[in-house]
């Protein structure tokens, strides 16, 4: 037994795998104790065979059970040693990878249509070079309509055999295309670019403006005030939105009406919601017949409500830029800043706020 | 349109206030901007006594005085040549805020003496121009009493945002009208006294049809005196913005604010014949008020007389016959324009007047008689004289401007289409409060509403006075079920490949449709005029339409680089503006560096073609487009880089997208870094996703390893890579499932040699060496068809 203690102990102190090695070889080698006795075996005698088998065979176990236990011990405090080895900062920095953005301006048109898809109204577009007809004649503008004036319309160059263009000072020429293309009953919305030739602080020769249009048989004021309420409520994302219809004057609609919106003094800023004052947000009105009528659809039948307002603006309102000039500058500062990730898709179930 | 409380009074009866009042214009649809009161600018000063004035010390032209403003005696230094002791005017103390001269008073030394206030002159408290002296008062006016409240400045001044359909608001009279039917007061009676014609009106009047001019009333008044106006009518004037400038030309300019209607007056001895209206004929010109020359023309309804034009009718008077203060005698005219020749004189000549601004919006034509009767009235009271018969000229038109227009009227329309439920008799109550005659199923709109042409217009004026406060907020029927996709193919395209290039790292911006016509011309169609240019452009970088998204995103980029930006990429969908059609496009733009410098590799990267490349293959996928299917073809066109640009194609001829180098004479030209990147992607050009279904094809993951084989090829230096992977792929289409180089290699002067991996991949059993071997063997024959050859 002493020699089985003698083995076990050198095992155990064994400092590295050769050492280790080596009392395997004195043990289990060839020419070692362990396999010595086990040779032994075949000559004895069969009784003897019962009692010293066993016990041969289990201190050869007990012999390579602890060599490999030992073994795992040595490779692990090698593997340890090897890996202290290897350490990398990795404080340092990873590749950066470019992030993007998305215009706010796109974000926002993208929110209204959203939340105007769940009311039943569809995108409709149009040109930007419009003519003369679609964007003031058909819209109760004849030449003369001092109406007109106000609008600082960009006139195009005149091309052969084509009727006069302009760059469409509004969204509502689409009313009257969407009108003829699409028929009735008609609910849809026209976001899109529109011109005035007009520069300062607060206005750019080119910006964005939504449309609105419902065309249908029983349509009133009501159903405008609703609509505006409602989707202002969902584009705002707060319940206290308070809306004061004022009569007004768009040669397109009678009767008209500007559309205010009370705000709230939040952070020594105006916020759309609660009524400490009265903002201006959006032109609405009953489609004018003449309007109905210059679409080709029977006015006596046919009734509805339009509406319009900047879609710059409302960005500016619900994420708080204070510069319109900055939207069209391509800064990628700015962009970054006031811009959207790409995962922010707006959807009603997560919101239409980013 | 601005006027005072106190002129609103004249025609409205009413104890409202004004806050009541205010509010009340602008529920109406008289929107109001301001209301402000001179007096609470100018509450510090007050009516003070020069008590004593000495010469100043040291200035020959400075006085010393001593002022009592009701708190006894103070020091005042003065330069004014008419302050002298005893006389009255308006002192300002330390602290007062002087608003002609943006300065706020304090105790100060001039030349020595201090000065504890100051004496102000009418432009230093900005109630004229004149500046000649300090304001005199009455030797009665109360020395310490507010001088606002002692000149009858207490008067709140309303200014009031016009829609243009109201030209009868643009009279006093016609706000005070609004007023009274909304329930604020009664409107004043105001009965015209004809004023008793005493001579037949020695000047012939004449219109000619079709000159736009359909009737012209004509009185001569002689022996007038055309003094200074009284000062109530003075302080109106000044108190609205105008100048007084004299009783006759004050009276024409009361009756335009007051009632709308524009007059007037002709020194009569300085004309010559008959007044004719007529159209002007060409190469007359005339001097007008403003004392500019006009050069009228045939389209121009121009007043005349035998010897020449006098002024352009209901846009502008002559200066020559103008009346001034030797005027005795003189013409009064109160005619009516069409409103649509009024407006394109006055914008032919660019010309906005008061008068203007009225007959181009539209004038009472049936007021003319009790108008010219009016103004006669007024001018005999201030300017004294006597009046001749009205010579009234016409034309055919004139009973067709005049005749009444009915307008049907059915009050169920109200509820029908502004939403609000009221009764008939209300409605025609608040109708007739407006000046409508209603008659059975017909309405009369008075002379002063010719915006009123249609039922439309009167639910309006019923909804409006009655308050849109009362419309009820009503839901929009909706149809059952969860809310139906709106968005059209290509919406849904441009906002997917949007997304795509945001999660790929590209910014999103948003330029200027127009560009200057040099960034514009080297990507016009033929390098030549863009299609369409601006006519009028707010300045030269913004008049043509772009025929690319890149000028704009070149530009942007630049200014970012300049900005210290080091790496910018960029993205716009947008339309490009073409001469048969505005086209979605969605633009790139890749400059400075694709990768700064770092730890791991050193130097900073610039993009490559292949960088914009990955780009535009990303969002063609993401696009929809079979992108296994395009084909990229060699130079894009002279915008390019000729060897560092391709284009997209689907077959031969529909490009779908165009990408690469920026051409260096471009990249000069924009002032961007040479090896700038771009590409453009024609949305409209991608085919839109086949078939309706949502089902997949059936796909079961093979379950036998795929086998991949190099093959390196020598190939002929022009032979694009494309090219032989697509031979590659074709060789064996049932068992090939990808292709791809993997290696390109070219000894100096010696042969190109392209590496391609192809992938295998079994599907009923595992390959033998001999079916691995025909794969080959056919692989390397196309190949061989390109010309490529094994490499040995």
């Amino acid at each position: 037994m002493s020699d089985l203690n003698t083995t076990l102990r050198q095992i155990a102190a064994a400092v590295d795998l050769q050492t280790l090695d080596g009392a395997r070889v004195a043990a289990l080698g060839k020419s070692g104790w362990v396999t010595a006795l086990l040779k032994t075996l075949g000559q004895l005698s069969p009784e003897e065979r019962q009692t010293r088998g066993p016990e041969i065979q289990g201190i050869r176990s007990r012999v390579a059970e602890a060599i490999a236990e030992r073994k795992e011990q040595l490779e692990a405090a090698e593997l340890e040693r090897k890996l202290a080895t290897e350490r990398v900062d990795l404080s340092l920095p990873a590749v950066e990878r470019p992030t993007g953005s998305v215009h706010p301006v796109s974000q926002v048109m993208e929110e209204l249509a959203e939340i105007f898809a769940d009311l039943g109204f569809a995108v409709a577009e149009g040109p930007e070079i419009e003519t003369d007809w679609y964007n003031f004649t058909a819209l109760n503008m004849p030449e003369s309509h001092p109406a007109r004036a106000m609008h600082d319309t960009f006139y195009c160059e005149p091309r052969d055999g084509e009727p006069a263009r302009v760059l469409r000072t509004h969204t509502s020429p689409v009313q009257i295309r969407a009108m003829q293309s699409i028929g009735t009953p008609l609910r849809i919305i026209a976001p899109g670019r529109v011109y005035r030739s007009d520069s300062d602080a607060t206005h750019t020769p080119m910006f964005h403006q939504i449309e609105g249009l419902v065309i249908d048989r029983a349509i009133h004021m009501g159903h405008l005030k609703w609509t505006l309420e409602t989707f202002l409520k969902a584009f705002f994302e707060r319940e206290d939105i308070v809306l004061r219809l004022r009569p007004s004057y768009f040669p397109f609609t009678e009767p008209s009406a500007e559309v205010d919106v009370g705000y709230s003094q939040e952070k020594g800023r105006r916020v759309v919601g609660g009524s400490d004052g009265w903002m201006e947000v959006l032109g609405s009105g009953m489609v004018h017949p003449k309007v109905i009528a210059a679409a080709g659809l029977d006015p006596d039948e046919w009734q509805g409500f339009a509406f319009g307002t900047g879609v710059d603006r409302l960005a500016m309102l619900k994420y708080g830029m204070d510069d319109l000039r900055a939207f069209f500058d391509g800064d990628i500062r700015w962009l970054k800043h006031y811009g959207f990730s790409a995962l922010a898709v707006p959807t009603l179930s997560q919101g239409v706020g980013a | 349109m601005k006027f005072t409380l106190s002129w609103l009074r004249d025609h409205l009866d009413t104890t409202c206030s004004l806050h009541e009042i205010a509010d009340t214009l602008t529920r109406i649809g008289l929107e109001v901007e301001e209301v402000t009161n001179p007096a609470e600018a100018l509450a510090p000063f007050r009516v003070a006594e020069v008590l004593s004035a000495e010469r100043h010390p040291q200035a020959d032209k400075l006085q010393v005085l001593s002022v009592d403003a009701g708190e006894g005696p103070v020091q005042v230094v003065c330069g004014a040549p008419n302050a002298r002791a005893g006389m009255k005017g308006v002192f300002g103390p330390p602290g007062a805020y002087v608003p002609g001269s943006d300065l706020t008073l304090k105790v100060a030394a001039i030349r020595g003496v201090e000065s504890r206030g100051m004496m102000c002159s009418v432009r230093e408290l900005q109630l004229g121009e004149e500046h000649d002296g300090i304001i005199e008062l009455a030797v009665d006016a109360p020395v310490g009493s507010s001088f606002a409240r002692y000149a009858g400045l207490d008067d709140p001044v309303f200014d009031v945002a016009l829609t243009p359909n109201r030209p009868d608001c643009l009279g006093v009279r016609g706000i005070a009208r609004d007023l009274a039917a909304a329930g604020l007061g009664t409107l004043r009676e105001q009965p015209v006294r004809p004023v008793a014609a005493r001579f037949p009106n020695p000047i012939a009047i004449r219109v000619e049809e079709g000159s736009g001019c359909e009737a012209f009333a004509g009185r001569l008044i002689r022996g007038v005196r055309n003094g200074a106006s009284p000062e109530w009518l003075k302080r109106r004037l000044i108190a609205v913005g105008l100048r007084p400038i004299s009783a006759l030309v004050d009276i024409t300019n009361f009756f335009s604010l007051d009632q709308a209607r524009p007059l007037h007056v002709y020194d009569a001895a300085k004309l010559k014949g008959a007044v004719v209206a007529r159209r002007a004929r060409n190469g007359e010109r005339f001097l007008a008020l403003n004392d500019k020359e006009y050069a009228v023309t045939g389209e121009d309804c121009v007043i005349a007389d035998e010897q020449a034009v006098l002024g352009l009718g209901g846009v502008m008077g002559g200066a020559e016959t103008g009346v001034s203060e030797r005027t005795t005698e003189l013409l009064l005219e109160c005619a009516w324009f069409d409103p649509e020749r009024i407006g394109a004189t006055g914008r032919r000549h660019t010309i906005t007047s008061d008068a203007r601004a009225r007959f181009e919006r539209g004038v009472d034509p049936t007021a003319l008689e009790a108008m010219t009767e009016a103004a006669t009235a007024m001018i005999v009271e201030l300017c004294g004289g006597e009046a001749s018969e009205v010579a009234v000229a016409t034309t055919e038109r004139w009973r067709e401007v005049v005749a009444p227009r009915t307008v049907r009227f059915r009050p169920d329309r109200t509820a029908d289409l502004a939403g609000l439920d009221l009764p008939a008799s209300e409605q025609t109550n608040i109708l007739q409060r407006l000046g409508f005659e209603v008659t059975g199923d017909g309405v009369l709109p008075p002379g002063w509403r010719p915006d009123i042409d249609g039922e439309a217009d009167l639910v309006e004026e019923v909804a409006r006075i009655h308050g849109f406060d009362g419309i009820p907020s009503s839901p929009l029927p909706r149809p059952a079920g969860v809310a139906r996709p709106t968005a059209t193919a290509a919406q849904r395209l441009e906002r997917r490949v949007r997304r795509a290039a945001a999660a790929n790292g590209l910014v999103e911006a948003i330029t200027w449709s127009f560009v200057s016509e040099a960034e514009a011309a080297p990507f016009g169609p033929d390098q030549q005029e863009a299609a369409w240019i601006v006519a009028n452009p707010i300045s030269e970088e913004l008049k043509v339409m772009r025929p690319s998204l890149l000028p704009g995103l070149l530009a942007a980029a630049r200014r970012n680089l300049d900005r210290g930006a080091t790496s910018v990429r960029l993205f716009e969908i947008g339309r490009r503006y073409l001469a048969d059609a505005e086209r979605p496009t969605l633009g790139i733009v890749l400059a400075g560096e694709a990768a700064p410098r770092r730890w791991q590799h050193g130097k900073a990267q610039p993009f490559t073609p292949f960088d914009v490349k990955a780009e535009v293959l990303a969002l063609l996928e993401a696009a929809g487009a079979p992108v296994s299917n395009l084909q990229v073809f060699p130079d894009a066109g002279p915008t390019w880089h000729p060897g560092r640009s391709a284009t997209v194609r689907l077959g031969p001829k529909a490009v779908l997208a165009a990408f690469g180098e920026l051409h260096p004479r471009l990249a000069r030209q924009f002032d961007v870094p040479a090896g700038t990147q771009a590409a453009e992607l024609f949305l409209d050009a991608i085919p839109a996703p086949r078939g309706a279904t949502r089902t997949r094809p059936a796909f079961t993951p093979p379950t036998l390893q795929p086998v991949t084989r190099d093959f390196a090829f020598i190939v002929p230096d022009e032979l694009a890579a494309d090219a032989l992977v697509r031979a590659v792929r074709g060789a064996e289409k049932a068992l090939i499932v990808g292709a791809r180089v993997f290696d390109r290699y070219q000894p100096e002067g010696g042969q190109l040699s392209l590496a391609v991996e192809v992938v295998l991949q079994p599907t009923e059993r595992t390959l033998t060496d001999d079916e691995i071997a025909a794969v080959s063997a056919r692989i390397v024959s196309a190949a061989e068809k390109l010309g490529a050859r094994l490499r040995g």
